[in-house]
């Protein structure tokens, strides 16, 4: 196949951008929304309602009631604060220790190197769900558990990305001149390094995003997460898996809502990608 | 003391009842006598040593350690048993589930994936891609609560959890790994079929008047070949993750819902059991894989650098 037109790659660029206007918009919502979610709520998700519990949805519950009676559509509400800023937390603390182990690595070398590398790999070797699974179960469940146990083996990819960036830095004619005008190693990880390399991994984390939100709320649906009372989205499913066969809104109604969100997360990441990186758009 | 553990053994509780009560403090002890109201300290020190949790953490993972490599995997806190045969008679149902998700991973996403390649930027590529956009962003237990309330519930088709490992039970939860999966799964065998359908060897052809069936069965697909199968063992990792949720949403009795009910009881050779079998299970695919590539690409087996 030939080579895309100039006029080709303008089209695709400017449809790039309004991808990423529209994306960017409804995640900006999203998240401000979930600040505020508590001022958004027509009832109080807390409030039980026996007389009018299991209830269809209706024009006053659009999402009907659980077995106590309490409003899903303010549940749900609720629910977006600690299922999205769980999730933004815990790919922002990857993010970080991934990007300072990686770089740490890759400007100092030597035998430091080598040993931390090993260990990457040896988180590599596990299947993520399952050590995840494993370090939550030990840790004994609880939000911040959860996040601490996906952090533990999620890092290892973004120190991949950032060393071997750093690396191939390190060779480039500008940064040596830097060092020759006698720029100190901070001056240079801080004012060179980070800057050159941060767009892949924020590529990276973007994309990360709708896959990490997913798995924390499979830990929150396992009980090693999130725990009820709290209004989040995986433990909310899991409470209210045993109604099913009566009233499937109420457990259907937090996972439309991680449905929605992983999805618009997952859209604006490959925008982002795309627009970063152009190449790889006609093949993906 | 064994019967002790034994009497003691609750029926592990499923994930919101155990998430209920605040596990933040627990350790197996407690689970072990938690509901039976006080118990005397001293019985619970005398567990303690009898289990061996009195040591430092140090001692008690390297006396696990030495057990382990001499096929010694300990005995479950909860039933006493020992753990490697309560393992290896759960096993047998987890593989079957992982073989029969991987083998419909195949049957839908290689066709859909190549088709997909083949119309490139036509409606059915479109439609494609937006299915597997929508399937990636499905949380496996999600997909299996839709297919329950559809099939089981609406449709009365099959049964809403599983009667033991038959196949009847295990279209259900082999569906819903498979519809994770495949979503990735036909995205990157798309990508790849399409960038071996832009290589210069397929213009060629075509200019030769060679059909486009021709090129497509007998050099595309067998050059894709490869990447398809490295990318699939690949994929094989986030299924063993998988297969915990969704063995104890459908109460399927494999390994998945054995270490997810060890979990909630706090039985830690059962837990450490698992995480070691996964990934023994885990390397071993990805040897075989590297050892299949070695036996399928001629430029691998007769050294021959690549490109």
């Amino acid at each position: 196949m030939s080579e895309p037109t100039v006029r080709i790659q303008k089209i695709r660029r400017d449809t790039v951008k309004t991808r990423l206007i529209i994306f960017g918009t409804l995640a900006f919502l999203l998240l401000i929304g979930s600040i505020f979610s508590e001022h958004l709520t027509p009832y109080d998700p807390y409030l039980q309602d026996l007389s009018n519990a299991k209830a269809a949805p209706s024009a006053a519950h659009p999402f009907g009631t659980d077995r106590y009676g309490r409003d899903m559509l303010s549940r749900v509400i609720v629910g977006s604060r600690a299922s999205i800023y769980s999730t933004l937390l815990l790919v922002a603390i990857i993010t970080m220790i991934g990007t300072g182990v990686g770089v740490f690595c890759g400007w100092h070398g030597k035998w430091i190197d080598t040993v931390l590398m090993r260990i990457s790999d040896m988180f590599l070797a596990f299947p993520g769900l399952v050590f995840a699974l494993a370090v939550a179960g030990v840790l004994g469940g609880g939000l911040q558990n959860a996040i601490i146990a996906l952090a533990a083996i999620s890092w290892p990819k973004y120190a991949r990305i950032a060393r071997s960036q750093t690396l191939s830095q390190k060779e480039t004619p500008y940064l040596k001149a830097a060092r020759l005008s006698g720029s100190g190693t901070w001056k240079i990880i801080f004012k060179h390094i980070l800057p050159n390399i941060m767009g892949p991994i924020l590529v990276t984390s973007m994309l990360d995003i709708g896959t990490m939100m997913m798995e924390l709320a499979g830990l929150s649906f396992l009980g090693l997460g999130a725990k009820p009372p709290i209004a989040e989205w995986g433990s909310m499913m899991s409470d209210t898996r045993s109604l099913i066969t009566t009233v499937p809104w109420v457990t259907f109604a937090p996972g439309l809502a991680i449905f929605v969100s992983v999805m618009i997360f997952n859209l604006l990441g490959d925008t982002i990608r795309d627009y970063a990186d152009p190449k790889s758009r006609s093949s993906s | 003391m064994q019967t002790e553990a034994a009497q003691l053994r609750q029926i592990p509780r499923g994930a919101a009842d155990a998430a209920e009560r605040d596990a933040a403090g627990s350790d197996a002890i407690t689970e072990l006598y938690g509901d039976k109201g006080a118990v005397a300290q001293e019985v619970i020190d005398a567990k303690k040593a009898e289990l061996g949790l009195d040591k430092p953490f140090v001692v008690q993972y390297f006396s696990w350690l030495g057990g382990m490599l001499k096929g010694d995997m300990g005995t479950s806190y909860v039933s006493g048993k020992e753990v490697f045969p309560t393992f290896v008679s759960k096993l047998p149902a987890t593989l079957m589930l992982t073989a029969l998700s991987i083998l419909m991973t195949v049957v839908i996403s290689i066709p859909l994936g190549v088709l997909a390649a083949v119309n490139h930027d036509k409606i059915s590529d479109y439609i494609l891609r937006f299915l597997s956009f929508v399937g990636n962003s499905l949380p496996n237990f999600f997909v299996a609560l839709l297919l329950m309330q559809l099939l089981a519930i609406k449709l009365k088709l099959l049964p809403v959890i599983s009667n033991g490992t038959t196949l009847r039970s295990a279209i259900m939860p082999t569906l819903t790994l498979a519809i994770a999966m495949s979503a990735k799964y036909m995205r990157q065998v798309r990508a790849t079929v399409l960038e071996e359908l832009n290589k210069d060897y397929v213009t060629g052809a075509k200019a030769r008047g060679v059909r486009n069936s021709v090129i497509l069965w007998k050099s595309v697909l067998k050059s894709s070949m490869l990447t398809i199968i490295t990318l699939l063992a690949l994929s094989i990792g986030s299924l063993l993750g998988g297969t915990a949720i969704i063995e104890s949403i459908f109460m399927w009795d494999g390994v998945g819902k054995l270490a997810v009910d060890a979990i909630n009881m706090r039985d830690y050779p059962l837990i450490q059991a698992y995480v070691v079998w996964m990934a023994i299970i885990y390397v071993l695919v990805n040897l075989i894989t590297d050892l299949l590539y070695h036996a399928l690409d001629p430029r691998i087996r007769l050294g021959v650098s690549k490109e």
